[in-house]
């Protein structure tokens, strides 16, 4: 059973979201995700400037199986990334709601946030999904 | 390692004297543009290369040395004198661009390739020039959605492909600008056409489809397939992948597909080479003869030439530089001529009684197959989830165990449908005994799993290495040699 | 049965093992509509002997004339161990290097391969080959769009000293992919591409210029000129190159300021026989940032359980991955064959052997050009620097003279005037090491006769 922490959004596709207390968005891919991936090699994560929008593939996850895109969860503009990942990628596997996040965005419209799934609604997708 | 790398071998001032022109002029270069560092390659007796390449050579499986049932591969004997013969100095030394009339010879064999492969295939047309698998595909998508705007039709973008498809399908079909939809397989194998039916549409281009599919087994509805795409105005692709199974025993054409690839390096048995080189002709029926891939051979009275952009005005185009890789084609025309059509007959029938019988004696022994109330086609597969499940062991350990015993590993983890699987595809030249010696040997690993099953994770113990670190050499790549690396 | 070891005892043994009255059986599930009658289209089956007397004889018809042709294809010495090593069943026989374990030999020696490649270009790493030089251009052109983070244009500029094959080959290549393709003319005076041309595209957003070193006239380009004029316009640069004119000529990697982004080429010349028009093997190298761009495979170093070296497929992730917004690829194979004859070849050559096959393959081009060009009727067209390639003038149809070369037993070189009307009566002539004095003097002996006629 992968875990799903109750104060986060999540997309269907396995990205999560977490509004922070400065207003900044921080987004990474969840338990589920990191695991069916297997041992991540590399990742590729947006420049900060760029502008994205809700649903863009803003980043991508490498491991030996699969490259995936990660898409994000809201519209506004990219603020950070985490570079510790560059020397460590296997942060998302190993603290994927911690230090494995992906980027920061600073969103045009929090209320974004409301569309997405919480904690409860994506654990039944992956119920689903047969997970 | 058992082989230290050429560069490790160097010696500054060492050669292999004999392979060199005896002068050394020097170049007529301006200054700017001469190369002023020499590149760091190997300085070697000619001895001391033959002795490491043949070194590395022993480190290899290979047809010629082991059994090798990869599913979907065809790995069947690559006789010895397709080689010899495509490798006459007549055909070897002849340059592409030579005129037509000291070509005679090579276009002769060429021609009656094409004849052949459209006799074999029931299609209207055949090129030679796609020079792998892929680019046989490529060539196929292009030419649907060629012959789609050529009739002023320019919504069809969609291409429909079963979810058991081999990966290169969508990304062939994206790489022509197409969109993908996925259908569903059924249970026991076939397509979902009630599936196919929701997908089918004004936009749809066409479907691609192999057949045995990649399960294994024969699309038994394949002409209602046939009929339902045709009605909706799309085209169907078909993937030669598994042409081994009924080469002789149904056409492509017959079937009702409009393009299909072959590939020579898996039916026609030209040398896989340690990943290539490949060939793709492909064949088509009448709507799409306008748009073949050019070069074509044609015929005129006795004498023979290509055919280029000029005779086909509607072609899609050249997919390289010059015909295609001409020595492999005329390896598969040496093949081809010692099959005549009672052998291509009897491929798809022995191809067929070794899979079966492979089968038969697996599910004996205890093995669970994915598709057990199906006939096997020219492969099959068997899957380890309960094995992966109860003792820890999966696929990929059987896979590695299995070389120990002297056999390489059926394909792993393909298709994706089935979980922890092996797809086994034995070819018509393997003998009952190396069937059976292949069985006793996936008996013995399932014992070891039982009573040890560390010892098969752990394999293999008898290659030249132990199981390989994929994590590391994605995550610390080294790809080039450095001196002192 | 040719291939077939089955006995009539087997074939019973392993029925009764299956449940089946007869082979037939086993087609029980194909519709009986489908199955085809005997393929009466198809000839009857030869033996070995047979078939090795119709090879002969094919091969007898076509002969073997003296090729004074390049255009893409060259003619070199293959040194006999070359081929002896490659047709060892271990190498002719093995698969793609899928249980690295089991394929050791094919592993090590594709890192050798891409180590020698990546020298020789100047660049920092390079792939396991792709199918030829022109569909390895249009993989290039398609890798400049994916690695180009802010060209959004997926524009082209190649010049028109571009082998026309390749130019042809990547169009209907990359056709689904929106990719566009401009023409920068030539100088006609000199054969080359000239600055003042691309100059009209200065502040237009190009994704790549494509330069070909030696162009196909067989001439030098102002590589450092044009390479950093494309970086200071914004695009990236490919590189277009002999693999055996590296030998002499500065290396991509090292072309302007900063040298070419991804560098292609056709590796016939490396070890690979004419062979009617391939197998032959495309190359690609490119720089360190770029690598999980490249399409094809990669081989990667690593360790096995015990700590020892060991090689591997790697970044295999990147090949079967169908990224939406950009454009991809499908390929999946590489040329193993002739990329372990072109490791082998280099090995044996060296850079020394490599530099001395170039520079007396230029040698022999002048001395064919100053006798042919002594001929009545018989120009050479342009005078600049060039590799091992020239083109002459012919006071008549190419076409003609070729055919009656051809009967005397001489390819006699390349009819530029269908890809280059504006150049008039133009053939494309090359000598490599392996022509001699007497194998030109021929040549020369035979054109005058036909221009005299």
């Amino acid at each position: 059973m992968s875990s799903i922490p109750s104060n986060l959004k999540f997309l269907e596709s396995h990205e999560w979201a977490r509004l922070e207390s400065d207003g900044l968005v921080t987004v990474g891919v969840s338990d589920h995700a990191q695991s069916a991936l297997g041992d991540l090699v590399f990742v590729e994560t947006p420049e900060p400037g760029r502008r994205l929008s809700q649903g863009e593939a803003a980043a991508v996850v490498e491991s030996v199986k699969a490259a995936s895109d990660v898409y994000s969860p809201v519209s506004g503009e990219v603020v950070a990334a985490n570079d510790a990942l560059g020397a460590a990628p296997e942060l998302v596997n190993s603290d994927p709601y911690g230090e494995g996040w992906l980027f920061k965005v600073k969103p045009d419209n929090p209320a974004e946030l409301d569309g997405l799934l919480d904690a409860v609604a994506y654990g039944k997708a992956l119920e689903s999904e047969g997970h | 390692m058992i082989e230290p790398l050429i560069f490790t071998h160097s010696r500054p001032g060492r050669s292999a004297a004999a392979q060199r022109p005896q002068s050394a002029p020097t170049p007529a270069v301006p200054e700017k543009l001469r190369r002023k560092r020499r590149a760091a390659l190997p300085e070697v007796s000619e001895l001391q290369a033959v002795r490491h390449y043949t070194r590395l050579s022993q480190l290899n499986f290979s047809i010629d040395t082991h059994f090798y049932p990869l599913g979907s591969c065809t790995m069947k004997y690559n006789p010895r004198a397709c080689n010899q013969f495509a490798m006459l100095p007549e055909f070897l030394g002849r340059h592409p661009l030579a005129p037509a009339e000291v070509s005679q010879g090579l276009l002769a064999c060429m021609y009656e390739l094409q004849e052949m492969l459209r006799e074999a295939t029931g299609m209207k047309g055949v090129s030679l020039t796609p020079m792998a698998g892929a680019q046989g595909e490529f060539a196929g998508v292009a030419m649907i959605r060629a012959y789609h705007r050529a009739r002023g039709d320019h919504e069809r973008t969609e291409i429909i492909v079963p979810d058991a498809a081999h990966g290169t399908n969508p990304a062939t079909a994206t790489m022509c600008g197409c969109t993908v939809v996925e259908i569903e397989t059924l249970a026991d194998g076939d397509i979902d056409i009630e599936g196919l039916k929701k997908a089918l549409g004004p936009k749809t281009a066409g479907i691609m489809l192999t057949n045995p599919s990649t399960l294994g087994v024969f699309e038994r509805r394949i002409q209602e397939v046939a009929r339902l795409v045709h009605e909706v105005g799309g085209l169907l692709y078909y993937d030669g992948a598994n042409l081994n199974a009924i080469l002789g025993k149904v056409r492509p054409g017959d079937m009702g597909f409009d393009v299909i690839h072959m590939n020579l390096h898996k039916t026609f048995s030209t040398p896989h080479g340690g990943g290539g080189p490949g060939s793709g002709a492909v064949g088509v029926g009448q709507r799409l003869l306008p748009f073949m891939p050019i070069p074509v051979v044609g015929k005129e009275g006795d004498s023979y030439r290509w055919l280029d952009e000029r005779d086909l005005p509607q072609t899609i185009g050249r997919l390289s530089a010059f015909m295609g890789n001409a020595g492999v084609l005329l390896r598969a025309y040496v093949y081809m001529r010692m099959l005549g059509r009672e052998g291509m007959q009897r491929v798809a029938e022995y191809s067929t009684l070794n899979a079966n019988y492979l089968q038969a004696r697996l599910r004996k022994a205890g093995f669970d197959l994915a598709y057990p109330q199906r006939r096997a086609s020219h492969e099959f597969i068997i899957t380890l989830k309960r094995q992966a499940k109860e003792l820890g062991v999966n696929a990929m350990d059987f896979a590695k165990r299995l070389l120990d015993y002297g056999f390489h590993a059926p394909t792993t983890y393909f298709p994706l449908l089935v979980p922890e699987c092996l797809l086994i595809e034995p070819t018509e030249t393997e003998a009952k005994e190396e069937l059976d010696a292949f069985v006793e040997a996936l008996i013995a690993i399932q014992r070891e799993a039982e009573q040890d099953a560390a010892k098969v994770k752990g394999a293999p113990y008898t290659l030249p290495v132990r199981r390989l670190d994929d994590v590391r050499a994605a995550k610390q790549l080294d790809l080039v040699y450095q001196e002192g690396g | 049965m040719p291939f077939i070891p089955h006995t009539e005892a087997d074939v019973r043994e392993m029925l009764t093992t299956i449940g089946a009255a007869d082979i037939e059986a086993l087609f029980s599930e194909i519709p009986a509509a489908l199955r085809t009658r005997a393929l009466e289209g198809a000839p009857q089956a030869l033996g070995e002997m047979e078939v090795g007397r119709l090879m002969q004889q094919r091969g007898a018809r076509d002969g073997r004339p003296i090729n004074f042709i390049g255009a893409g294809a060259y003619e070199h010495h293959i040194p006999a161990a070359v081929w002896a090593i490659v047709t060892r069943g271990e190498f002719y026989t093995a698969y793609t290097p899928y249980q690295a374990e089991a394929s050791q030999g094919t592993l090590q020696l594709l890192y050798e391969y891409q180590t020698m490649m990546a020298n020789l270009t100047g660049m920092q790493v390079s792939n396991a080959s792709l199918y030829d030089g022109a569909s390895a251009l249009a993989e290039a052109c398609l890798m400049s769009v994916r690695a180009h983070r802010k060209s959004r244009s997926a524009r082209m500029l190649a010049p028109a000293t571009l082998h026309p094959a390749y130019l042809a080959a990547s169009r209907a290549i990359t056709e689904g992919q929106n990719l566009k393709f401009d023409v920068t003319p030539y100088e006609q005076a000199s054969g080359l591409t000239q600055l003042a041309a691309l100059e009209a595209h200065r502040g237009q957003d190009i994704t790549a210029v494509v330069i070909q070193q030696p162009n196909f006239f067989g001439l030098l380009e102002d590589v450092d000129a044009i390479t950093d004029w494309a970086h200071a316009n914004g695009a990236l640069v490919i590189a277009v190159v002999n693999p055996l004119s590296l030998a002499i000529l500065k290396p991509p990697g090292e072309w302007g300021e900063k040298g070419a982004d991804i560098v292609v080429g056709e590796g016939q010349p490396l070890g690979a026989p004419l062979s009617s028009g391939g197998p032959y093997f495309g190359f690609m190298t490119t720089r360190q940032e770029l690598v999980r761009q490249m399409p094809g495979r990669i081989i990667g170093r690593t360790v096995d359980l015990d700590g020892k070296p060991g090689f591997a497929l790697t970044l295999q992730a990147r090949e079967q991955h169908i990224r939406r917004s950009k454009a991809t690829s499908n390929i999946c194979t590489n040329q193993g064959l002739l990329v372990t004859a072109a490791t082998i070849y280099m090995t044996l050559l060296g850079a020394e052997g490599l530099e001395r096959v170039a520079a007396v393959s230029q040698a022999r081009t002048t001395e064919l050009v100053e006798a042919l060009t002594r001929i009545a009727g018989v120009k050479l067209m342009f005078d600049g620097p060039r590799f091992h390639e020239a083109v002459l003038q012919l006071d008549r149809d190419p076409a003609g003279v070729l055919r009656a070369l051809a009967s005397r037993n001489i390819v006699g070189g390349y009819d530029l005037s269908r890809d280059y009307p504006e150049l008039g009566h133009a053939l494309l002539v090359c000598a490599t090491e392996m022509r001699t004095r007497e194998d030109i003097d021929a040549y020369a002996k035979a054109l005058t006769e036909i221009l005299a006629g």
